[in-house]
Protein backbone atom coordinates (compact mmCIF):
# COMPACT_ATOMS: atom_id res chain seq x y z
CA UNK A 1 0.00 0.00 0.00
CA UNK A 2 2.13 2.28 -1.16
CA UNK A 3 1.24 6.35 -0.08
CA UNK A 4 1.05 8.24 -3.46
CA UNK A 5 1.87 11.76 -4.31
CA UNK A 6 -0.67 12.69 -7.53
CA UNK A 7 0.38 16.01 -8.92
CA UNK A 8 -0.13 17.64 -12.34
CA UNK A 9 3.51 18.14 -14.69
CA UNK A 10 3.90 20.97 -16.90
CA UNK A 11 1.80 19.13 -19.85
CA UNK A 12 -0.95 19.23 -17.43
CA UNK A 13 -0.84 15.41 -17.34
CA UNK A 14 -1.26 13.25 -13.50
CA UNK A 15 2.38 12.70 -12.30
CA UNK A 16 2.44 9.24 -9.84
CA UNK A 17 5.04 10.03 -7.36
CA UNK A 18 6.72 7.22 -4.86
CA UNK A 19 8.99 8.76 -2.81
CA UNK A 20 10.27 5.66 -0.91
CA UNK A 21 10.78 3.68 -4.14
CA UNK A 22 11.84 6.80 -6.71
CA UNK A 23 9.10 5.90 -8.80
CA UNK A 24 7.83 8.77 -11.00
CA UNK A 25 5.58 7.94 -13.81
CA UNK A 26 2.52 9.65 -15.94
CA UNK A 27 -0.78 8.19 -15.03
CA UNK A 28 -1.77 6.80 -18.56
CA UNK A 29 -5.43 5.79 -17.75
CA UNK A 30 -7.68 5.91 -14.60
CA UNK A 31 -10.72 3.39 -14.46
CA UNK A 32 -13.12 6.05 -13.05
CA UNK A 33 -12.35 10.17 -14.10
CA UNK A 34 -15.60 11.81 -14.23
CA UNK A 35 -16.72 14.81 -12.37
CA UNK A 36 -18.25 12.99 -9.50
CA UNK A 37 -15.96 10.50 -8.87
CA UNK A 38 -11.92 9.71 -9.50
CA UNK A 39 -9.67 6.51 -8.87
CA UNK A 40 -10.52 3.14 -9.53
CA UNK A 41 -7.75 0.83 -11.59
CA UNK A 42 -4.58 3.56 -12.56
CA UNK A 43 -2.06 2.60 -14.92
CA UNK A 44 1.10 3.98 -15.28
CA UNK A 45 3.47 5.16 -18.40
CA UNK A 46 5.71 2.03 -17.89
CA UNK A 47 2.27 -0.83 -17.67
CA UNK A 48 2.15 -1.06 -13.59
CA UNK A 49 -1.35 -0.97 -12.52
CA UNK A 50 -2.21 0.50 -9.06
CA UNK A 51 -6.17 0.35 -7.55
CA UNK A 52 -7.35 2.88 -5.21
CA UNK A 53 -11.15 3.21 -4.37
CA UNK A 54 -12.79 5.52 -6.21
CA UNK A 55 -12.84 9.05 -4.47
CA UNK A 56 -16.33 11.07 -4.61
CA UNK A 57 -15.77 13.98 -5.16
CA UNK A 58 -12.40 13.91 -7.04
CA UNK A 59 -9.89 15.18 -5.24
CA UNK A 60 -8.00 18.40 -5.61
CA UNK A 61 -4.57 17.42 -7.33
CA UNK A 62 -1.74 17.61 -6.23
CA UNK A 63 -2.58 15.43 -2.90
CA UNK A 64 -1.26 12.30 -1.69
CA UNK A 65 -3.55 9.10 -1.56
CA UNK A 66 -2.73 5.63 -0.39
CA UNK A 67 -3.04 2.65 -3.45
CA UNK A 68 -3.04 -0.76 -3.79
CA UNK A 69 -0.70 -2.64 -6.20
CA UNK A 70 -2.31 -5.08 -8.42
CA UNK A 71 0.29 -7.99 -9.64
CA UNK B 1 40.41 11.67 -27.62
CA UNK B 2 37.70 10.47 -30.32
CA UNK B 3 34.47 9.80 -29.30
CA UNK B 4 33.57 6.19 -28.08
CA UNK B 5 31.16 4.25 -29.96
CA UNK B 6 28.21 2.51 -27.93
CA UNK B 7 29.88 -0.73 -28.01
CA UNK B 8 33.17 0.12 -27.45
CA UNK B 9 32.25 1.93 -23.89
CA UNK B 10 30.33 -1.70 -23.48
CA UNK B 11 33.41 -3.44 -23.73
CA UNK B 12 35.32 -0.99 -21.55
CA UNK B 13 32.47 -1.62 -19.14
CA UNK B 14 32.82 -5.45 -19.27
CA UNK B 15 36.78 -5.22 -19.39
CA UNK B 16 36.45 -3.05 -16.00
CA UNK B 17 34.05 -5.52 -14.26
CA UNK B 18 36.34 -8.43 -15.62
CA UNK B 19 38.33 -8.43 -12.08
CA UNK B 20 35.48 -8.83 -9.46
CA UNK B 21 34.21 -12.04 -8.31
CA UNK B 22 30.97 -12.92 -10.32
CA UNK B 23 28.68 -11.98 -7.50
CA UNK B 24 30.36 -8.45 -6.87
CA UNK B 25 30.07 -8.18 -11.26
CA UNK B 26 26.75 -9.12 -11.13
CA UNK B 27 25.75 -6.27 -8.72
CA UNK B 28 28.16 -3.67 -9.90
CA UNK B 29 27.03 -3.79 -13.64
CA UNK B 30 23.77 -2.79 -12.62
CA UNK B 31 25.12 0.75 -11.76
CA UNK B 32 27.06 1.43 -15.44
CA UNK B 33 25.44 1.92 -18.43
CA UNK B 34 25.68 3.33 -21.52
CA UNK B 35 23.86 6.92 -22.47
CA UNK B 36 21.13 5.81 -24.77
CA UNK B 37 19.26 8.62 -25.68
CA UNK B 38 16.38 6.54 -27.09
CA UNK B 39 15.64 6.12 -23.36
CA UNK B 40 12.64 7.21 -22.16
CA UNK B 41 13.45 6.32 -18.34
CA UNK B 42 16.65 5.30 -16.96
CA UNK B 43 14.64 2.44 -14.78
CA UNK B 44 15.46 -0.08 -17.17
CA UNK B 45 18.82 0.01 -17.78
CA UNK B 46 20.75 1.49 -14.26
CA UNK B 47 20.06 0.77 -10.47
CA UNK B 48 20.77 3.74 -8.44
CA UNK B 49 20.38 4.58 -4.55
CA UNK B 50 21.23 1.11 -2.92
CA UNK B 51 23.68 0.15 -0.44
CA UNK B 52 27.18 0.77 -1.75
CA UNK B 53 28.98 -2.84 -2.34
CA UNK B 54 30.91 -4.20 0.83
CA UNK B 55 34.54 -4.56 0.22
CA UNK B 56 35.01 -1.32 -2.16
CA UNK B 57 35.23 2.03 -1.57
CA UNK B 58 33.08 3.99 -1.97
CA UNK B 59 32.69 7.72 -1.76
CA UNK B 60 29.03 8.47 0.01
CA UNK B 61 28.95 10.26 3.24
CA UNK B 62 25.88 9.34 5.64
CA UNK B 63 22.70 10.51 6.75
CA UNK B 64 24.12 12.73 9.05
CA UNK B 65 26.31 14.53 6.31
CA UNK B 66 22.87 14.81 3.99
CA UNK B 67 21.07 16.65 6.75
CA UNK B 68 23.83 18.45 9.23
CA UNK B 69 25.77 19.58 6.54
CA UNK B 70 23.68 20.12 3.17
CA UNK B 71 20.63 20.73 4.46
CA UNK B 72 20.96 22.61 7.59
CA UNK B 73 23.89 23.57 8.03
CA UNK B 74 23.90 26.80 5.97
CA UNK B 75 21.01 27.69 7.27
CA UNK B 76 22.92 30.63 9.21
CA UNK B 77 21.22 32.24 12.19
CA UNK B 78 20.48 29.16 13.64
CA UNK B 79 23.47 26.92 15.95
CA UNK B 80 22.88 23.17 14.68
CA UNK B 81 23.77 21.16 18.23
CA UNK B 82 25.88 17.59 16.58
CA UNK B 83 24.00 15.75 19.41
CA UNK B 84 26.67 12.56 20.01
CA UNK B 85 30.53 11.92 20.21
CA UNK B 86 32.65 14.83 19.17
CA UNK B 87 33.87 13.23 15.81
CA UNK B 88 31.02 13.73 13.45
CA UNK B 89 30.44 17.13 15.31
CA UNK B 90 34.31 17.71 14.50
CA UNK B 91 34.49 17.00 10.90
CA UNK B 92 31.06 19.04 10.09
CA UNK B 93 33.20 22.43 10.95
CA UNK B 94 32.59 24.30 7.77
CA UNK B 95 34.31 21.77 6.00
CA UNK B 96 31.70 23.05 2.95
CA UNK B 97 31.94 26.33 1.91
CA UNK B 98 28.37 27.47 2.39
CA UNK B 99 29.10 31.43 2.49
CA UNK B 100 27.18 33.61 4.99
CA UNK B 101 26.57 37.36 5.15
CA UNK B 102 26.89 38.47 8.85
CA UNK B 103 28.85 38.42 12.07
CA UNK B 104 30.02 35.20 13.75
CA UNK B 105 28.45 35.00 17.04
CA UNK B 106 26.03 37.50 16.50
CA UNK B 107 23.70 37.00 13.66
CA UNK B 108 25.31 33.58 11.89
CA UNK B 109 26.79 30.66 13.97
CA UNK B 110 27.47 29.23 10.37
CA UNK B 111 31.21 28.32 11.00
CA UNK B 112 30.53 27.87 15.22
CA UNK B 113 30.99 24.15 15.55
CA UNK B 114 28.79 22.84 18.75
CA UNK B 115 28.72 19.12 19.87
CA UNK B 116 27.55 17.13 23.07
CA UNK B 117 30.68 15.06 23.02
CA UNK B 118 29.10 11.82 23.85
CA UNK B 119 30.88 9.94 26.62
CA UNK B 120 30.36 6.37 27.68
CA UNK B 121 28.39 7.40 30.38
CA UNK B 122 25.59 9.61 28.25
CA UNK B 123 25.08 5.97 25.84
CA UNK B 124 24.32 4.61 29.71
CA UNK B 125 22.27 6.86 31.41
CA UNK B 126 20.94 8.99 28.52
CA UNK B 127 22.01 12.20 26.71
CA UNK B 128 18.78 13.99 27.04
CA UNK B 129 20.15 15.97 30.38
CA UNK B 130 22.88 17.40 28.99
CA UNK B 131 21.09 18.61 25.69
CA UNK B 132 18.83 20.41 28.03
CA UNK B 133 21.54 21.73 30.04
CA UNK B 134 23.63 22.80 26.64
CA UNK B 135 20.46 24.27 25.09
CA UNK B 136 20.88 26.75 28.29
CA UNK B 137 24.27 27.13 28.14
CA UNK B 138 24.07 27.90 24.56
CA UNK B 139 21.23 30.44 25.41
CA UNK B 140 24.04 32.29 27.58
CA UNK B 141 26.65 31.69 25.32
CA UNK B 142 24.73 33.27 22.22
CA UNK B 143 21.82 35.00 23.26
CA UNK B 144 21.22 36.11 19.76
CA UNK B 145 20.41 32.91 17.96
CA UNK B 146 17.10 32.78 16.83
CA UNK B 147 16.69 28.66 17.36
CA UNK B 148 18.63 25.46 17.39
CA UNK B 149 18.69 22.49 15.63
CA UNK B 150 19.58 19.05 17.16
CA UNK B 151 21.18 16.55 14.94
CA UNK B 152 21.55 13.08 15.84
CA UNK B 153 24.65 10.83 15.31
CA UNK B 154 24.13 7.08 15.28
CA UNK B 155 23.92 6.97 19.02
CA UNK B 156 21.65 8.69 19.75
CA UNK B 157 19.02 6.26 17.89
CA UNK B 158 20.65 3.42 19.18
CA UNK B 159 20.14 4.34 22.56
CA UNK B 160 16.71 5.75 21.59
CA UNK B 161 17.06 9.02 23.40
CA UNK B 162 13.66 11.48 23.33
CA UNK B 163 15.32 14.26 21.42
CA UNK B 164 11.72 15.68 20.32
CA UNK B 165 10.65 15.99 23.88
CA UNK B 166 13.21 17.72 24.60
CA UNK B 167 12.87 19.98 21.71
CA UNK B 168 9.06 20.58 22.49
CA UNK B 169 10.18 21.56 26.31
CA UNK B 170 13.30 23.47 25.50
CA UNK B 171 11.34 25.06 23.02
CA UNK B 172 8.33 26.25 25.14
CA UNK B 173 10.90 27.49 27.85
CA UNK B 174 13.13 29.34 25.59
CA UNK B 175 10.83 30.76 23.08
CA UNK B 176 12.81 29.63 20.13
CA UNK B 177 12.23 26.78 17.48
CA UNK B 178 13.90 24.03 18.23
CA UNK B 179 13.86 21.47 15.34
CA UNK B 180 15.00 17.91 16.47
CA UNK B 181 16.55 16.09 13.37
CA UNK B 182 16.50 12.25 12.96
CA UNK B 183 19.58 11.85 10.69
CA UNK B 184 21.57 9.11 12.32
CA UNK B 185 24.30 8.19 10.44
CA UNK B 186 23.32 4.46 9.79
CA UNK B 187 19.96 5.56 7.79
CA UNK B 188 20.02 5.02 4.26
CA UNK B 189 22.21 4.12 2.17
CA UNK B 190 24.06 7.29 1.89
CA UNK B 191 23.62 10.81 2.75
CA UNK B 192 20.78 11.36 0.26
CA UNK B 193 18.08 9.78 3.27
CA UNK B 194 19.67 12.52 5.30
CA UNK B 195 18.87 15.24 2.65
CA UNK B 196 14.76 13.63 2.84
CA UNK B 197 15.15 13.41 6.71
CA UNK B 198 16.24 17.48 7.08
CA UNK B 199 13.70 17.91 4.48
CA UNK B 200 10.76 16.59 6.74
CA UNK B 201 12.21 18.00 9.74
CA UNK B 202 11.17 21.45 8.12
CA UNK B 203 7.90 20.44 6.90
CA UNK B 204 7.10 19.40 10.72
CA UNK B 205 8.96 21.76 12.88
CA UNK B 206 9.49 25.02 10.75
CA UNK B 207 7.15 25.61 7.78
CA UNK B 208 3.36 24.78 10.10
CA UNK B 209 4.67 27.72 12.86
CA UNK B 210 3.04 30.35 11.24
CA UNK B 211 0.19 28.16 9.58
CA UNK B 212 -2.81 30.41 10.01
CA UNK B 213 -1.29 33.08 11.32
CA UNK B 214 -1.93 36.48 9.35
CA UNK B 215 1.27 37.87 10.03
CA UNK B 216 0.89 41.20 7.94
CA UNK B 217 4.01 40.19 5.50
CA UNK B 218 3.06 41.70 2.35
CA UNK B 219 3.42 39.44 -0.93
CA UNK B 220 3.12 40.55 -4.37
CA UNK B 221 2.59 38.81 -7.17
CA UNK B 222 6.27 38.09 -8.59
CA UNK B 223 7.44 36.51 -5.11
CA UNK B 224 9.48 33.49 -5.69
CA UNK B 225 11.79 31.16 -2.96
CA UNK B 226 14.96 30.15 -4.40
CA UNK B 227 15.10 26.35 -2.88
CA UNK B 228 18.30 23.98 -2.35
CA UNK B 229 20.76 26.65 -3.44
CA UNK B 230 23.78 26.06 -0.93
CA UNK B 231 25.58 29.14 -1.67
CA UNK B 232 28.78 26.77 -2.08
CA UNK B 233 31.56 29.75 -3.06
CA UNK B 234 28.89 32.44 -3.22
CA UNK B 235 26.92 30.60 -5.60
CA UNK B 236 23.74 31.63 -4.68
CA UNK B 237 24.01 35.54 -4.90
CA UNK B 238 24.96 35.84 -8.80
CA UNK B 239 21.81 33.77 -8.94
CA UNK B 240 19.53 35.98 -7.02
CA UNK B 241 20.93 39.08 -8.54
CA UNK B 242 19.82 37.86 -12.03
CA UNK B 243 16.36 36.59 -10.57
CA UNK B 244 15.90 39.69 -9.01
CA UNK B 245 17.12 41.89 -12.14
CA UNK B 246 14.46 40.31 -14.11
CA UNK B 247 12.02 41.78 -11.87
CA UNK B 248 11.25 39.13 -9.33
CA UNK B 249 11.40 39.75 -5.44
CA UNK B 250 12.69 36.61 -3.83
CA UNK B 251 11.60 36.61 -0.23
CA UNK B 252 13.63 33.29 0.82
CA UNK B 253 16.62 31.85 0.02
CA UNK B 254 17.34 29.01 1.80
CA UNK B 255 18.97 27.16 2.64
CA UNK B 256 22.59 28.76 1.27
CA UNK B 257 22.76 31.98 3.55
CA UNK B 258 19.48 31.78 4.74
CA UNK B 259 18.01 32.61 7.56
CA UNK B 260 15.16 30.73 9.91
CA UNK B 261 12.42 33.43 9.33
CA UNK B 262 13.43 32.89 5.59
CA UNK B 263 12.20 29.45 5.58
CA UNK B 264 9.23 30.03 7.68
CA UNK B 265 7.90 32.23 4.94
CA UNK B 266 9.00 29.96 2.38
CA UNK B 267 4.91 29.37 2.15
CA UNK B 268 4.39 32.82 1.36
CA UNK B 269 5.86 32.42 -2.58
CA UNK B 270 4.19 32.28 -5.68
CA UNK B 271 7.11 29.72 -7.13
CA UNK B 272 9.28 27.56 -5.52
CA UNK B 273 12.36 27.57 -7.95
CA UNK B 274 14.66 24.78 -7.10
CA UNK B 275 18.06 24.23 -7.92
CA UNK B 276 19.23 20.98 -6.26
CA UNK B 277 16.23 18.63 -7.16
CA UNK B 278 18.05 15.63 -5.23
CA UNK B 279 18.32 17.41 -2.09
CA UNK B 280 14.96 19.35 -1.46
CA UNK B 281 12.14 18.13 -3.67
CA UNK B 282 10.73 16.29 -0.56
CA UNK B 283 10.07 20.00 0.40
CA UNK B 284 8.78 21.64 -3.07
CA UNK B 285 6.44 18.76 -3.11
CA UNK B 286 5.26 19.33 0.20
CA UNK B 287 4.89 23.08 -0.42
CA UNK B 288 2.82 22.35 -3.48
CA UNK B 289 0.53 19.73 -2.21
CA UNK B 290 0.01 21.75 1.29
CA UNK B 291 0.41 25.57 0.00
CA UNK B 292 -0.45 25.17 -3.85
CA UNK B 293 2.82 26.61 -4.48
CA UNK B 294 4.25 25.28 -7.96
CA UNK B 295 7.99 24.27 -8.28
CA UNK B 296 10.01 24.14 -11.10
CA UNK B 297 14.01 23.17 -11.68
CA UNK B 298 16.04 25.28 -12.88
CA UNK B 299 19.69 25.90 -13.86
CA UNK B 300 22.02 28.42 -13.94
CA UNK B 301 25.18 27.09 -15.10
CA UNK B 302 26.80 28.19 -18.47
CA UNK B 303 24.63 31.49 -20.44
CA UNK B 304 22.88 28.94 -22.73
CA UNK B 305 21.10 26.86 -19.58
CA UNK B 306 20.69 30.41 -17.92
CA UNK B 307 18.66 31.47 -21.22
CA UNK B 308 16.49 28.46 -21.27
CA UNK B 309 16.17 28.91 -17.57
CA UNK B 310 15.67 32.40 -16.66
CA UNK B 311 12.92 31.92 -19.64
CA UNK B 312 10.89 29.08 -18.71
CA UNK B 313 10.70 31.03 -15.51
CA UNK B 314 9.24 34.21 -16.88
CA UNK B 315 6.43 31.29 -18.96
CA UNK B 316 5.35 31.58 -15.54
CA UNK B 317 4.74 34.99 -15.00
CA UNK B 318 3.49 37.92 -17.34
CA UNK B 319 4.97 40.48 -19.49
CA UNK B 320 6.60 42.45 -17.01
CA UNK B 321 8.80 39.42 -16.13
CA UNK B 322 9.40 38.26 -19.87
CA UNK B 323 10.46 41.39 -20.56
CA UNK B 324 12.85 41.54 -17.51
CA UNK B 325 14.58 38.43 -19.15
CA UNK B 326 14.68 39.42 -22.72
CA UNK B 327 16.87 42.80 -20.74
CA UNK B 328 18.90 40.80 -18.84
CA UNK B 329 19.84 38.49 -21.60
CA UNK B 330 20.55 41.38 -24.15
CA UNK B 331 22.79 43.41 -20.92
CA UNK B 332 24.84 40.61 -20.52
CA UNK B 333 25.40 39.22 -23.83
CA UNK B 334 28.75 40.67 -24.56
CA UNK B 335 29.71 39.84 -21.13
CA UNK B 336 29.85 36.15 -21.74
CA UNK B 337 30.60 36.56 -24.88
CA UNK B 338 33.78 37.69 -24.21
CA UNK B 339 34.09 35.18 -21.60
CA UNK B 340 33.68 32.49 -24.69
CA UNK B 341 35.92 34.32 -26.86
CA UNK B 342 38.83 34.42 -24.41
CA UNK B 343 38.57 31.18 -23.15
CA UNK B 344 36.59 28.65 -25.79
CA UNK B 345 40.02 28.81 -28.57
CA UNK B 346 41.77 27.04 -25.36
CA UNK B 347 39.43 24.49 -24.32
CA UNK B 348 37.70 23.89 -27.67
CA UNK B 349 37.26 19.95 -28.25
CA UNK B 350 38.79 18.85 -24.72
CA UNK B 351 36.92 16.50 -23.20
CA UNK B 352 35.91 16.27 -18.91
CA UNK B 353 34.57 13.35 -16.90
CA UNK B 354 32.69 13.72 -13.80
CA UNK B 355 31.65 12.36 -10.34
CA UNK B 356 30.01 14.78 -8.37
CA UNK B 357 27.50 14.75 -5.69
CA UNK B 358 23.56 14.83 -6.44
CA UNK B 359 22.77 17.78 -9.53
CA UNK B 360 26.35 18.56 -10.84
CA UNK B 361 27.09 16.39 -12.79
CA UNK B 362 24.11 17.06 -15.07
CA UNK B 363 23.96 20.72 -14.38
CA UNK B 364 27.45 21.94 -14.76
CA UNK B 365 27.41 19.92 -18.58
CA UNK B 366 25.90 23.03 -20.27
CA UNK B 367 28.95 25.61 -19.10
CA UNK B 368 31.22 22.69 -20.30
CA UNK B 369 29.58 22.83 -23.65
CA UNK B 370 29.36 26.62 -23.73
CA UNK B 371 33.56 26.42 -23.63
CA UNK B 372 33.25 24.02 -26.30
CA UNK B 373 34.07 20.82 -24.07
CA UNK B 374 32.58 17.48 -24.00
CA UNK B 375 31.32 15.61 -20.81
CA UNK B 376 32.42 12.13 -21.52
CA UNK B 377 31.34 10.19 -18.50
CA UNK B 378 29.21 11.64 -15.70
CA UNK B 379 27.88 10.11 -12.12
CA UNK B 380 26.54 10.71 -8.79
CA UNK B 381 27.46 9.59 -5.30
CA UNK B 382 23.53 9.08 -4.47
CA UNK B 383 21.64 10.31 -6.97
CA UNK B 384 18.37 8.04 -7.22
CA UNK B 385 16.39 7.20 -10.80
CA UNK B 386 15.05 10.24 -10.96
CA UNK B 387 18.62 12.35 -11.56
CA UNK B 388 19.23 9.53 -14.09
CA UNK B 389 16.62 10.26 -16.04
CA UNK B 390 17.20 13.94 -16.50
CA UNK B 391 20.71 12.87 -16.84
CA UNK B 392 20.24 10.87 -19.84
CA UNK B 393 18.41 14.08 -22.23
CA UNK B 394 22.31 16.11 -21.02
CA UNK B 395 24.33 14.14 -22.14
CA UNK B 396 26.06 12.77 -25.42
CA UNK B 397 24.86 9.73 -26.94
CA UNK B 398 26.87 6.59 -25.80
CA UNK B 399 28.93 8.34 -23.52
CA UNK B 400 29.35 6.49 -19.98
CA UNK B 401 27.82 7.27 -16.38
CA UNK B 402 28.07 5.43 -13.60
CA UNK B 403 26.52 5.39 -10.14
CA UNK B 404 28.30 5.06 -7.14
CA UNK B 405 31.11 4.23 -9.01
CA UNK B 406 34.26 2.53 -6.78
CA UNK B 407 37.47 3.97 -6.48
CA UNK B 408 39.07 1.40 -8.77
CA UNK B 409 36.36 1.63 -11.27
CA UNK B 410 36.86 5.19 -11.50
CA UNK B 411 40.57 4.58 -11.90
CA UNK B 412 40.10 2.25 -14.57
CA UNK B 413 37.84 4.03 -16.55
CA UNK B 414 39.87 7.21 -16.53
CA UNK B 415 42.95 5.16 -17.70
CA UNK B 416 40.74 4.22 -20.28
CA UNK B 417 38.84 6.91 -21.29
CA UNK B 418 41.78 9.51 -20.96
CA UNK B 419 39.56 12.67 -20.49
CA UNK B 420 41.17 15.87 -20.19
CA UNK B 421 39.92 16.84 -17.06
CA UNK B 422 38.31 15.29 -13.99
CA UNK B 423 35.65 17.08 -12.19
CA UNK B 424 35.13 15.50 -8.48
CA UNK B 425 35.59 15.48 -4.99
CA UNK B 426 38.50 15.61 -2.53
CA UNK B 427 39.17 11.92 -1.94
CA UNK B 428 39.86 11.63 -6.13
CA UNK B 429 41.77 14.89 -5.91
CA UNK B 430 45.28 14.27 -5.09
CA UNK B 431 44.68 10.33 -6.31
CA UNK B 432 44.22 11.88 -10.05
CA UNK B 433 46.50 14.53 -9.51
CA UNK B 434 49.21 12.19 -9.15
CA UNK B 435 48.27 10.13 -12.32
CA UNK B 436 49.51 13.32 -14.41
CA UNK B 437 45.18 14.57 -15.10
CA UNK B 438 44.10 17.95 -14.57
CA UNK B 439 41.74 17.87 -11.79
CA UNK B 440 39.19 20.36 -10.27
CA UNK B 441 37.41 19.70 -7.07
CA UNK B 442 33.64 20.63 -8.30
CA UNK B 443 31.95 19.76 -4.75
CA UNK B 444 33.62 23.26 -3.02
CA UNK B 445 34.35 24.23 -6.80
CA UNK B 446 38.12 24.05 -5.26
CA UNK B 447 38.06 27.04 -3.28
CA UNK B 448 36.78 29.28 -6.02
CA UNK B 449 33.49 29.91 -7.51
CA UNK B 450 31.06 30.96 -7.48
CA UNK B 451 29.95 29.45 -10.82
CA UNK B 452 26.29 30.45 -10.76
CA UNK B 453 25.02 33.06 -12.79
CA UNK B 454 27.07 35.04 -15.57
CA UNK B 455 29.41 36.39 -12.97
CA UNK B 456 29.95 32.93 -12.14
CA UNK B 457 30.57 31.59 -15.62
CA UNK B 458 33.58 33.52 -16.13
CA UNK B 459 35.52 32.77 -13.06
CA UNK B 460 34.24 29.03 -14.16
CA UNK B 461 35.46 29.60 -17.43
CA UNK B 462 39.04 30.91 -16.02
CA UNK B 463 39.56 28.29 -13.46
CA UNK B 464 38.83 25.45 -16.08
CA UNK B 465 41.49 27.24 -18.41
CA UNK B 466 44.26 27.27 -15.32
CA UNK B 467 43.66 23.92 -14.74
CA UNK B 468 43.77 22.61 -18.21
CA UNK B 469 46.59 24.58 -19.62
CA UNK B 470 48.51 24.65 -16.21
CA UNK B 471 52.32 23.65 -17.59
CA UNK B 472 52.52 21.68 -14.50
CA UNK B 473 51.41 18.58 -16.29
CA UNK B 474 54.06 18.21 -18.60
CA UNK B 475 56.34 17.69 -15.67
CA UNK B 476 54.40 15.06 -13.84
CA UNK B 477 56.33 12.14 -15.45
CA UNK B 478 59.71 12.02 -14.06
CA UNK B 479 62.51 13.03 -16.44
CA UNK B 480 63.78 9.36 -16.74
CA UNK B 481 60.42 7.52 -17.72
CA UNK B 482 59.95 10.24 -19.97
CA UNK B 483 60.59 9.29 -24.27
CA UNK B 484 64.21 10.00 -25.14
CA UNK B 485 63.90 13.10 -26.61
CA UNK B 486 66.17 13.85 -29.39
CA UNK B 487 69.56 15.55 -27.79
CA UNK B 488 68.99 19.59 -28.48
CA UNK B 489 72.18 20.73 -26.23
CA UNK B 490 75.30 21.56 -28.16
CA UNK B 491 78.07 19.92 -26.02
Amino acid sequence: MPSVMVRRNDEGKLLFYVAKKDLEEVIASVEHDTADAWGGEVTLGDGETFYIDPISPPPAFPTTLRFKRID
Amino acid sequence: MAAMTREETQNLIAEVLAVYPEKAKKDRAKHLMVNDHSLESAKKCITSNRKALPGVMTIRGCAYAGSRGVCWGPVKDVVHISHGPVGCGMYSTMGRRHYANGTTGADIFTTINVTSDFQERDIVFGGDKKLKAMIDELEKLFPLAKGYTIQSECPIGLIGDDIESVAKVKSAEIGKTIVPVRCEGFRGVSQSLGHHIANDSIRDWVLPTRDGKDDGFETTPYDVNILADYNIGGDIWPSRMLLEEIGLRVIAQTPGDGTLMEMEKLPKAKLNLLHCYRSMNYIARHMEEKYGTPWMEYNLFGPTKIEQSLRAIAERFDDRIKDGVERVLAKYKPQWQAVVDKYRPRLEGKTVMLYVGGLRPRHIIGAYEDLGMKVVGTGYEFAHNDDYDRTIKEMGDATLIYDDVTAYELDEFVKKINPDLIGSGIKEKYQFQKMGFPFRQMHSWDYSGPYHGYDGFAIFARDMDMTLNNPCWTEIKAPWLRPAQPETQAA
